[in-house]
């Protein structure tokens, strides 16, 4: 089925109303108003400290809180709701296994394998465990179309590999790595799995049992809900032996002089207040893409990605980084323009309202090994429209002339 | 819009076509600067001798604001003493935050053309970074 843009772009405040081309989607996605509206009820209507009061509008809250966890559960079908950990974004979420699971189980002379084109929030948590347990970090590097080959995990994998850390969607390439062929590695290593979902969530859909995902990290503001409420899935039996990473209150059995004993599961990894109206706007969020349908807005997304990919091949001095095909980016265009910086780039595209975000997009090593400086990116959503592409595709082809080259 | 160029004529040409935009072998002090937001990075070679500028030149990538203000400056404080330098660097860098007199703008020449940067706030890094970098480098030449 094909959404009608038109009427999904009433459902965004931002969007609707600003004559503004916004492309930086894989930074932060917009709004729609179910989802500012959760957030204002959850303030009228239902806001007490969650597990806290006796009283029956902490109740409530609890209840919601506990409705939205079991929301994210079936999103992305973990077995249980004690496996979903509310946390504040995707880094937030590696940290926690970095800072828990990592330093309790891994030591000198174990491997950590991560990919080349990690974010740096699923590069710095394994430098850190590196450091302080002497494990060594290991990279598969990648082709320059994002795909990587049996050699390249070869090389990385050994029978010391403890642990594989690897984003799902590169925020930089857009492509979708073949997690299920990584996860076979990984298990044949006896390897736990973490997958870094923060770009595939949003825009496709991820069931954890069928990657075999150990770990899987997510932000909530990327798919629609608002900042400050991400996810981290654990398998359960990890979870249960991890130490808590925060700890004080609401994280606790009873607490004595010297002692304490931790809440169950998943509580025992949420220490302190919890962002509940984020957690309810999450589940506002995960309404939308169930009335929406995932691959619904998936097809709309893969549509504008095909019909930009092929307006920048028209244009002269254009590169691409990542795949030719338009199935393997995810709506994410990064792009560099010869002799015009990306610094330029944005700055001359927002002088024509269009958003784009320049620079390394916290994936330096990534670009190194492509060899590329900094690059311009492009990103999509269900919402963007073909005249928008139009508009971009449009002020992409002015860049090098504005900058003062003759064509 | 659509027809003009970005930026003025000055900083266009001294982007696309800079006169001091070469490595150095010979140099008497060679400085990194960079700004890491963006990807900005350059390399400014000197050539010092009895307190002069005798000759100097940069190399690197970055943006047309962070390239054409180094060349721009290059061409400036060629042949000036190390007082005179960092005297202009200090107008240079105080016009770029809407600070300096016209008075004072005008002793930057050519560099006074880059006024206009006082109005885009996010690329003041990008601005200053060669003349950021002359500075350190004149500071710590005997």
């Amino acid at each position: 089925m094909s959404i009608d843009v038109k009427k999904i772009r009433e459902d965004f405040p931002l969007i609707k109303n600003s004559s503004d081309v916004y492309f930086d989607n894989a930074a932060t996605s917009q709004r729609p108003v179910s989802v500012i509206e959760a957030e204002k009820i959850f303030s009228e209507k239902y806001n007490a400290n969650v597990m806290r009061g006796l009283y029956p509008l902490s109740i409530k809250a609890t209840e919601i809180y506990e409705d939205s966890r079991k929301a994210v559960q079936r999103f992305i079908n973990a077995k249980s709701s004690r496996e979903i950990i509310f946390t504040r974004n995707t880094t937030e979420s590696i940290n926690l296994v970095a800072y828990t699971w990592g330093l309790a189980n891994l030591k000198a002379d174990d491997e950590i394998v991560i990919s080349i084109m990690e974010h740096h929030s699923d590069i710095l948590p394994w430098q850190m465990v590196s450091r302080m347990t002497g494990a060594k970090l290991k990279y598969i590097d990648c082709e320059p179309d994002g795909s990587i080959t049996d050699e390249a995990l070869d090389k990385a994998f050994s029978d010391k590999t403890k642990l594989t850390a690897i984003v799902h969607v590169s925020n930089v390439l857009g492509c979708v790595n073949d997690i299920e062929k990584i996860s076979k590695r990984a298990k044949a290593s006896g390897a736990k799995l973490l997958i870094d979902g923060a770009q595939s969530v949003p825009h496709m859909k991820v069931d954890v049992q069928k990657l075999g995902a150990d770990f899987l990290a997510f932000s909530g503001h990327k798919m629609l809900a608002p900042m400050g409420i991400g996810v981290l899935y654990g398998k359960e039996e990890l979870l249960e032996e991890m130490p808590p990473f925060l700890t004080g209150g609401e994280m606790i059995e009873s607490v004595t002089r010297t002692d304490a004993v931790f809440a169950e599961l998943p509580h025992k990894f949420e220490a302190g207040t919890v962002n509940a109206s984020g957690a309810y706007a999450l589940k506002a969020a995960i309404d939308y893409y169930d009335k929406t349908g995932i691959e619904n807005m998936q097809k709309a997304e893969h549509e504008l990605t095909e019909y930009i990919l092929k307006g920048m091949k028209a244009i002269p001095g254009v590169k691409v980084l990542g795949s030719d095909d338009a199935g393997n980016h995810t709506g994410i265009i990064s792009f560099t323009v010869d002799g015009v910086h990306p610094h330029d780039i944005s700055e001359i595209l927002a002088s024509d309202g269009i958003d784009v975000r320049a620079g390394h997009h916290c994936a330096q090593p990534l670009l190194k090994h492509l060899k590329v400086m900094s690059s311009a990116r492009a990103s999509v959503m269900f919402y963007n429209t073909l005249s928008e592409a139009d508009r971009f595709l449009n002020s992409v082809s002015e860049l090098r002339r504005r900058m003062g080259y003759a064509e | 819009m659509q027809n003009d160029k970005f930026y003025n004529d000055t900083l266009i040409e001294h982007n696309i076509r800079p006169d001091f935009k070469c490595p150095m072998e010979d140099a008497d002090m060679t400085l990194n600067g960079i700004n890491p937001s963006c990807g900005d990075d350059i390399s400014l070679f000197i050539k010092y001798r009895n307190g002069i500028i005798e000759d100097i030149s940069f190399d690197g990538v970055g943006c047309a604001v962070s390239q054409a203000s180094a060349d721009i400056m290059a061409g400036l404080v060629i042949g000036k003493t190390k007082q005179e330098a960092l005297y202009l660097t200090d107008i240079f860098t105080r016009m770029i935050r809407n600070e300096a007199t016209d008075d004072e703008i005008e002793e930057l020449e050519e560099a006074s053309e880059l006024k206009d940067i006082s109005h885009m706030p996010a690329r003041v890094k990008c601005a200053t970074l060669g003349w950021r970098t002359l500075k350190e480098a004149l500071e710590k030449a005997e």
